[in-house]
């Protein structure tokens, strides 16, 4: 990345478009500190947390991060994977650690028996929002996600996404990093257009996606226009 | 005939042998245990010199042969003026060597769980030894289980090797019967068949505890040659 | 530091053994382990499991009371051979069971594919097996085999029960002399150490020689 800068207010969903390789994982990854930044500051409520004697596992307790994989623990039920944060790091009791869980695999949509379910014995779709559901736990301040539905069969996204919109709506601090633009025209405030490293455009979503300002993000949405059903006539 | 009249006859000696070995096996994998596991831990996230007297460790005592280990901290200890036992040292030269084996199986299996579960535990917060503690090692250990089964029957077969430091276990008592009765092929026939049996039985319960430990959903992991 | 010196041609000549052993254990393993290989996976239910079974034997045997049976055995067949070669008998006879396990597994990952290939220009099965699936399964066993070399020339110390003057009963004839185990023992896991990596990097190097360009593999 050769130098971004970003700033997201509370309640704000801002979504990061443009081709693979552009930085955009990166810099989320940077943002939950799982990679280091070689230079530059993150402020997460006035406090910056890269600073020398920050905790670092303190601080994830606020940043909530939701993968492209999934990364469920392979080794616990969905319910024990959204409550074993609660109860080892937040050190919560079982009995109020499970309560939470299970509210906020309800929030997702993962109900009854589904819950004792391990993550090889749930879809794609099944096992990506009991992710979403073990971040929310946490009650973070602010929810990263990473491409969340590109490892998805495309009849699963959806349950996904309405999951995220949800999310959004309720005025969660989201930044995501999609290739969504349904959902991204949907709920974002901001569309943020990174290619090579660095923020080339940025703006409102009718704004950005109907008069893209720079020719690379003009490319870029070109590209996929056809397959993410922005008509040819919303262009003009 | 030659072999039942033996068995007969001696089985007390037998049993006897049989059961030193089970013992000789059974401590040194235990103690390969509680040296590899800590050993694997520090090769993979310790600080730079640590790590490299691990490595260290592992390499010298897979380079060389048991006996000669053995031979080292029998014959060459007191020299130093450290004295052990037979069998002492011998259970210290099955579980140090089985140390250094056991220490590169479970960096294997903790090199096989996917790197994303140690992301997605420090990402919920969790500090690199909580993350280790509750989701790496949970998974590491049941990719483990086909790994300690060679190494369980290693140990039992190896342990045969303490006969040349004199331990008395099931060779052992092959000797002493054989010098007795001079049916040597007859004595270590039964040896033989015996020590088949006990590694037939620790492959057979392995595969048990494989099934009964598996992830739900999960393939268990098929013969594993790490 | 004198006095090692002059054992050192005690050392060699134990070396020499070694070496002799651990070349002629692993032959004889290669043998075994193809022929058993081969009659595991492409012959016939009944062969197969005598070949499993056999297979299983010469896995679960120790190998000190493999020599003993083989040293104390032959004499009745009418044979009866030096402790060195009843030595190099019990490790070719263990190796060929952990040699056809190596050869097992790489044949598996070749599939069947080739073998139906082969027999449908009207090959036969072992001659399928000796000119198209053999090269490669080598080929791909290098890295396993490497360490099974290794392994080998570490069990021919245990010809020390049988006497043979392989390098660990040279120089437990030597500490007998001088009475300085530490210092000769330490020598002799030196000398074993620097043939072990001396042997992993050939292996390396071979495998890098003749292997199928695009086919990493290995049969780890």
């Amino acid at each position: 990345m050769k130098g971004v800068s970003l700033k997201i207010d509370k309640g704000e969903t801002k979504v990061i478009i443009g081709p693979s390789g552009g930085g955009k994982s990166t810099l989320l990854r940077c943002i939950n500190l799982l990679i280091r930044p070689d230079s530059g500051q993150i402020f997460l409520d006035g406090e910056e947390i890269t600073g020398e004697h920050v905790k670092l596992s303190e601080v994830r307790t606020e940043i909530g991060f939701v993968f492209q994989h999934f990364n469920l623990f392979m080794h616990l039920n969905a319910l024990q994977n959204v409550k074993l944060g609660l109860t080892k790091v937040k050190k919560m009791s079982e009995r109020s650690a499970e309560a939470r869980a299970l509210a906020a695999l309800q929030d997702v949509g993962i109900t009854g028996d589904l819950v004792n379910h391990y993550p090889a014995q749930l879809s794609g779709g099944q096992q990506q929002r009991v992710g979403i559901a073990r971040a929310l736990a946490m009650e973070p301040k602010v929810i990263l996600l990473d491409e969340p539905t590109s490892a998805l069969d495309p009849e699963l996204i959806g349950e996904v996404l309405r999951v995220m919109e949800h999310l959004a709506e309720s005025g969660a601090t989201m930044l995501a990093v999609t290739h969504e633009i349904g959902f991204a025209r949907k709920v974002a405030d901001e569309i943020i257009f990174m290619a090579d490293g660095v923020v080339t455009e940025s703006g409102h979503p009718e704004e950005l996606f109907l008069k893209p300002k720079q020719s690379r993000t003009k490319k870029f949405l070109g590209s996929i226009t056809e397959l993410y059903g922005v008509s040819r006539e919303d262009e003009n | 005939m030659a072999i039942l009249d033996l068995l007969i006859q001696y089985w007390p000696l037998f049993l006897q042998g049989f059961e030193t070995t089970l013992i000789l096996a059974a401590t040194g994998f235990l103690l390969g245990v509680a040296i590899g596991l800590p050993t694997s831990i520090l090769e993979t996230y310790a600080s730079k010199i640590v790590r490299w007297v691990a490595i260290a460790y592992v390499e010298l005592i897979r380079g060389t042969p048991m006996l000669v280990q053995l031979f080292i901290i029998y014959y060459a200890l007191p020299q130093l003026g450290i004295r052990f036992d037979a069998m002492t040292a011998a259970i210290l030269g099955l579980g140090i060597n089985s140390g250094a084996y056991q220490a590169e199986y479970f960096r294997g299996a903790m090199q096989s769980v996917q790197s994303g579960q140690m992301d997605a535990a420090i990402s919920i917060g969790m500090t690199r030894a909580q993350a280790l503690l509750n989701v790496i090692l949970a998974q590491s250990l049941r990719l483990v289980i086909p790994a300690w089964t060679n190494e369980a029957v290693y140990l039992v077969q190896y342990s045969s090797v303490v006969y040349l430091i004199a331990v008395v276990e099931l060779t052992g008592i092959g000797a002493i019967i054989g010098s007795r009765t001079f049916q040597y092929v007859a004595v270590y026939s039964i040896i033989a068949l015996i020590y088949l049996a006990t590694t037939l039985f620790i492959v057979k319960s392995s595969h048990s505890i494989e099934r009964r430990t598996s992830i739900p959903g999960l393939k268990s992991s098929q013969e594993q040659r790490v | 530091m004198a006095a090692l010196l002059s054992y050192l041609p005690y050392l060699l000549t134990g070396f020499y053994y070694t070496a002799l052993l651990t070349a002629g254990g692993l032959a004889l393993g290669f043998v075994i382990g193809i022929l058993l290989a081969f009659a595991e996976i492409y012959l016939p239910a009944p062969v197969r499991g005598v070949a499993a079974a056999i297979d299983q034997v010469l896995r679960g045997i120790p190998l000190i009371v493999m020599f003993f049976l083989i040293y104390f055995g032959l004499p009745y067949a009418g044979i009866t051979f030096p402790p060195a070669v009843a030595a190099a008998l019990g490790l070719g006879l263990r190796s060929g069971g952990y040699q056809s396990q190596i050869f097992r597994s790489t044949l598996q990952s070749i599939g069947t594919g080739q073998l139906e290939a082969a027999q449908s220009i009207g090959l036969g099965r072992f001659d399928a097996y000796r000119h198209i699936l053999l090269p490669q399964a080598i080929r791909l066993s290098i890295p396993a085999w490497s360490n099974e070399f290794t392994v080998v020339l570490k069990d021919t110390s245990m010809a020390y029960a049988l006497g043979v003057s392989e390098l660990l009963k040279q120089a437990a004839n030597i500490v007998a002399i001088t009475l300085e185990p530490l210092q000769i023992y330490l020598v002799v896991a030196a000398i074993y150490l620097i043939a072990s990596l001396v042997i992993n990097r050939g292996m390396n190097a071979i495998y890098e020689r003749v292997k199928m360009p695009g086919l990493g593999g290995g049969a780890n």
